[in-house]
């Protein structure tokens, strides 16, 4: 049974396919109403999440499809012990799909190891989060209209930024990518994504501290939040949390056809006052999800279904 | 010592100098009911110093590990005296509950009965990491 734990289990090819649904989608979304009707999506979410879990759902009920929603682990047989595995199981009983969330790394891959239907991961701790990539790779696409000639710069938590880790992934398949990687010194890339990712394809990259300094080379800035959940140690949380604020003084040392990118939710590191900017790029990412997880849905029910 | 002395067992030759221990251990040797042989720092042509494990009986060892553990290692099986079956172990793709995830972040670490399962990533540089959490082994 096909699943997709991360982004790299999409082909490039396939993820053209997706983007391409996605854009037929929004042109023409009555054609896709009843897609899904009377099938049924479950999403799994052991740990809070607002924008994904609804982003998931809305994306069905769009397709016409229903969904079972477990929100809260505590609520769960999870909290009794349950195994993940055993729970990929029994859903499976129910639902034709699952959209599945767990704070540990790998648990989407178990679920889809035991699961008898498509098990999409909707993030699994700070390991892997293909949809919102798929929201970035279609927002990408939609602002510049290409996958080449392009010079990505990622601020803020690389060390733990699981979205940043899936974008480089996907994106280093393209030609002629450059990447910045601008972070404080504790939270750079690790080696293994520079190492796999960068330097095994020979991507043209270079780190740096200073966000002021990369902005005029950037045709997509993408910023991260330093997330507290992924920190054992609040003291270390709160000495980096503020490492980077992007603000209009710092927006006009920009290109005009620079976009803004973020994974959302944001805290503090884009003050408000850059939403003005036409730039800014963020909220028509969360949109953008909700088309590739709609496209994602049918392509995996319909390869279940042949 | 030499390989001659085991009548029927297996004798893991050409062992970088070192890891001899740590072989031992990951194979579970000292659970055996027979007798173990663990030449350190011997004289090699071809190494300069190696070490040996020889087993005196013909017991079934995970190759995997000896692979995982060094890749370079030869594994002779003897029987009567004579040498039936010598082989190159190389890297497994593969290892299926040789090593456990430390990632104390890993579902490994409170799904109690998962296998812990790495895969090879850097044949260059003898990485594994663990399939569900990508964390190098070590």
């Amino acid at each position: 049974m096909r699943s997709v734990i991360d982004i790299l289990d999409l082909s490039v090819s396939e993820l053209d396919t997706l983007i391409a649904t996605a854009e037929d989608i929004i042109a023409h979304p009555a054609d896709y109403a009843e897609k899904c009707h009377g099938k049924k999506l479950a999403t799994l979410f052991f740990e809070p999440s607002t924008r994904t879990r609804m982003s998931f759902e809305a994306a069905m009920y769009e397709l016409g499809g229903n969904v079972l929603s477990m929100t809260d682990a505590a609520s769960s047989s999870a909290s009794k012990g349950e195994s993940v595995a055993d729970t990929a199981k029994v859903i499976s009983c129910y639902a034709d799909i699952i959209a599945m969330r767990h704070p540990k790394e790998g648990a989407a891959l178990v679920a889809a190891n035991n699961a008898s239907i498509p098990v999409i991961n909707a993030g699994d701790g700070g390991h892997c989060h293909p949809t919102q990539t798929l929201a970035d790779l279609l927002t990408i696409w939609r602002e510049k209209k290409r996958f080449s000639r392009l010079t990505v710069g990622l601020c803020g938590d690389l060390k733990f930024g699981r979205t940043v880790h899936s974008l480089i992934n996907a994106l280093s398949r393209y030609e002629d990518m450059r990447f910045v990687l601008i972070s404080p010194t504790e939270l750079k890339l690790p080696s293994y994504v520079k190492e796999e990712s960068l330097k095994a394809k020979n991507i043209p990259y270079r780190q740096t501290t200073s966000l002021e300094e990369a902005m005029p080379e950037l045709d997509v800035l993408y910023m991260t939040r330093v997330q507290k959940e992924r920190f054992f140690n609040e003291e270390d949380y709160l000495r980096l949390k503020d490492s980077y604020i992007l603000d209009p003084a710092k927006m006009t040392l920009g290109r005009d056809d620079l976009i803004v990118m973020h994974p959302l939710p944001r805290v503090n590191e884009i003050s408000v006052a850059v939403d003005k900017d036409p730039r800014a790029c963020y909220f028509k990412q969360v949109l953008n999800g909700k088309y590739m997880r709609m496209a994602l849905i049918l392509k995996l029910l319909e390869e279940a279904a042949s | 010592m030499n390989i001659d002395s085991i009548r029927t067992g297996i004798v893991i030759d050409h062992i970088t100098a070192g890891r001899a221990m740590r072989l031992y251990d990951l194979l579970d040797l000292s659970s055996l009911d027979v007798s173990v042989a663990i030449i350190q720092n011997a004289v090699s042509h071809k190494m300069g110093r190696k070490d040996i494990i020889k087993i005196d009986a013909d017991i079934p060892v995970n190759f995997d590990v000896i692979g995982y553990v060094d890749p370079t290692a030869t594994v002779n099986i003897i029987r009567d005296g004579t040498v039936v079956d010598k082989r190159v172990i190389g890297m497994p793709e593969i290892l299926r509950n040789v090593i456990r995830c430390k990632n104390p972040r890993c579902i490994t670490s409170t799904e109690q009965e998962l296998d812990h399962v790495f895969r090879l990533s850097d044949r260059k540089h003898e990485i594994y990491r663990c399939i569900y959490c990508e964390t190098k082994a070590n």
